[in-house]
């Protein structure tokens, strides 16, 4: 067994609606819902929009009367935004611990070992309070001696108003019947099936999963279940995730806004997530030697249904896009059949390493001394200087009929110049 | 940590960080070298100055705003200024902030009277409001520097 840890979870409150109302106070207490991509269904909701019995995964379609009725404020997701004020969030986060591992886009796991000797409450209000001021974000922090337990604490945080934001399980001598009043369902790692095989045995509450016994738990959920119920008892079996682990594959590719019939839109879109995908893989300093492409058409509606894929391997490792873009556009020539409305078409990157463990060649110059290096290292510098795609490729086409459809966007508040909020002097 | 990690799928195509990522380098003491001579000032180079770094203190607490409207320009603060807005600072006596008020970002001088909070605008066209319990009022950050075009 380990020695003790401590963990704190980090985990903002309605995070996109949140970051809508820093930059637009009138939202305040405005029922807010955030659109998923192409506007469908809603992905974001603010608290006011849950208490009106609204879900995540909604079609916004099916709410048309009550956003009027209730003054529904709807917005595509600004993942610019978005993406700064959680940059800004993990920074600040840094400042209380150098140890922390940044989950997802709105949440962190710290470690505070280091900080035993501290009142930890006091400090999880420190690190509230920091951040409200600072980025106008709330947020809650859930301390415990291991990472599920935390989860656990953050949730408790959130759900009971009286803490305003912050609990600490370690401290709390009634640790058991907190744990009782919470339904596994919602334990880090148990996903619905388990929460149904659980209920089914008798395991309800989070107590009654701790005290599950160990064989019959590695049985039926496997040692990923007995982790989660080690963790659950306090012992801490999974550590922070700081390293990060090199990409084993690179995938690009989103829906379209409107179906898309004809083949050269088609290769339009693959050619922009191709260019995506091997920007990303030079931003990680790899080289990838395998690509597959894929096409499928809507599964959800009643039409005419086709999908497929097929891959293949370059002659040598590379970063080059045109090497992948004329591999892409093969294959999709090879998959693609007339008459369909195509949904969504995707590329994937494999057999991916650093550049620096790249063979020497016999017979060709690799990637690395090659002037293709060169040629994409100076587009990079250029596109990053001075903003995403000023120099592309002309096989995205202009048009650009099958882009994703955004049309509630808010403005680019904290990285456009043109975008900023106004102010009323 | 400048390195973030994201778990995310294609649909965060880029983010933008807040960090100085374009500096105008005006070397303090700067000399052509011409080749095979060392420049006698080249020891004197101390640094560059970069207008992020004396601009901005808290980076992830700083915000810029667009200005609308006269009611500042006594405070050289006029319409289209760009403000820089450090949210980390305490408002006091006399501070240039961003308030909400009623639901609008409005830029003002904050005056603490005895107790009594007055947004002052710097125009005389302009009316003060005093702020009272029932208004919904809050200070959204201190203002730091205005950056306003001369040409």
């Amino acid at each position: 067994m380990k020695k003790s840890e401590i963990f704190a979870l980090v985990d903002c409150n309605n995070f996109y609606a949140a970051c809508e109302r820093v930059f637009n106070p009138e939202l305040r207490d405005k029922p807010i819902g955030i659109l998923s991509n192409n506007d469908g269904i809603i992905v974001a909701l603010s608290e006011e929009l849950k208490q009106l019995g609204i879900k995540r995964g909604t079609p916004v379609f099916e709410i048309r009367k009550q956003i009027a009725r209730h003054d529904i404020r709807i917005f595509s997701s600004n993942y610019t935004l978005y993406g700064d004020m959680s940059a800004r969030v993990m920074k600040i986060l840094t400042f209380f611990t150098p140890d922390l591992e940044i989950y997802s886009i709105d949440e962190a796991f710290l470690h505070l070992n280091g900080l035993r000797h501290l009142d930890l409450t006091a400090y999880g209000y420190k690190i509230r309070n920091s951040i409200r001021k600072w980025t106008g974000l709330p947020v809650s922090v859930g301390i415990g001696p291991t990472k599920t337990l935390a989860k656990i604490a953050n949730r408790v945080a959130k759900k009971n108003g009286k803490l305003d934001g912050v609990f600490d399980i370690t401290v709390r001598p009634d640790r058991d019947r907190i744990l009782a009043g919470i339904d596994v369902k919602h334990v880090w790692g148990v996903g619905p099936q388990y929460a149904n095989l659980l209920h089914r045995n008798g395991f309800h509450n989070v107590l009654q999963l701790a005290e599950a016994p160990q064989k019959w738990i590695k049985k039926k959920m496997t040692l990923v279940g007995l982790r989660t119920v080690l963790e659950l008892r306090g012992i801490s079996c999974i550590d922070l995730e700081q390293d990060i682990d090199p990409k084993k594959e690179i995938v690009s590719s989103k829906s379209f806004g409107i179906p898309v019939l004809s083949l050269q839109d088609l290769r339009e879109a693959l050619n922009s997530y191709c260019i995506r995908a091997v920007e990303k893989l030079r931003e990680e300093k790899q080289v990838a030697s395998q690509i597959m492409v894929y096409l499928t058409t809507n599964r959800f509606k009643e039409e005419p249904q086709y999908a497929n894929f097929a891959s293949c391997r370059l002659p040598l490792p590379s970063a080059y896009t045109p090497d992948f873009l004329r591999a892409a556009q093969t294959i999709l020539s090879g998959i693609y059949r007339p008459g369909y409305k195509y949904k969504k078409v995707g590329v994937m990157l494999s057999d991916i390493t650093h550049q620096s463990n790249l063979p020497p060649d016999l017979f060709a110059p690799s990637y690395l001394d090659d002037r293709r290096k060169k040629i994409m290292d100076c587009l990079d510098s250029i596109n990053h200087r001075i903003g995403a795609n000023c120099i592309t490729y002309a096989g995205i086409g202009k048009a650009r009929n099958w882009q994703m459809k955004r049309e509630m966007l808010t403005p680019r508040y904290t990285t456009s110049w043109d975008d900023l909020p106004l102010v009323k002097a | 940590m400048d390195k973030y990690i994201w778990r995310t799928d294609d649909t965060i195509g880029a983010v933008y960080r807040f960090e100085p990522r374009t500096h105008l380098l005006r070397p303090l003491i700067g000399a052509e070298i011409p080749a095979g001579f060392p420049s006698p000032a080249q020891d004197y180079i101390e640094s560059s100055l970069d207008l992020n770094q004396f601009l901005i203190k808290h980076p992830t607490a700083t915000f810029f705003v667009r200005v609308q409207g006269l009611s500042m320009v006594n405070a050289g603060i006029n319409p289209n200024d760009i403000l820089i807005v450090d949210r980390s600072l305490e408002p006091v006596h006399k501070s240039i902030i961003i308030a909400v008020l009623e639901g609008e970002l409005t830029v003002k001088r904050l005056l603490t009277n005895n107790g009594c909070w007055v947004l002052a605008p710097e125009n005389p066209e302009f009316a003060e409001v005093t702020i009272t319990a029932e208004m919904d009022f809050q200070v959204w950050g201190v203002v730091t520097y205005a950056i306003h075009r001369l040409f």
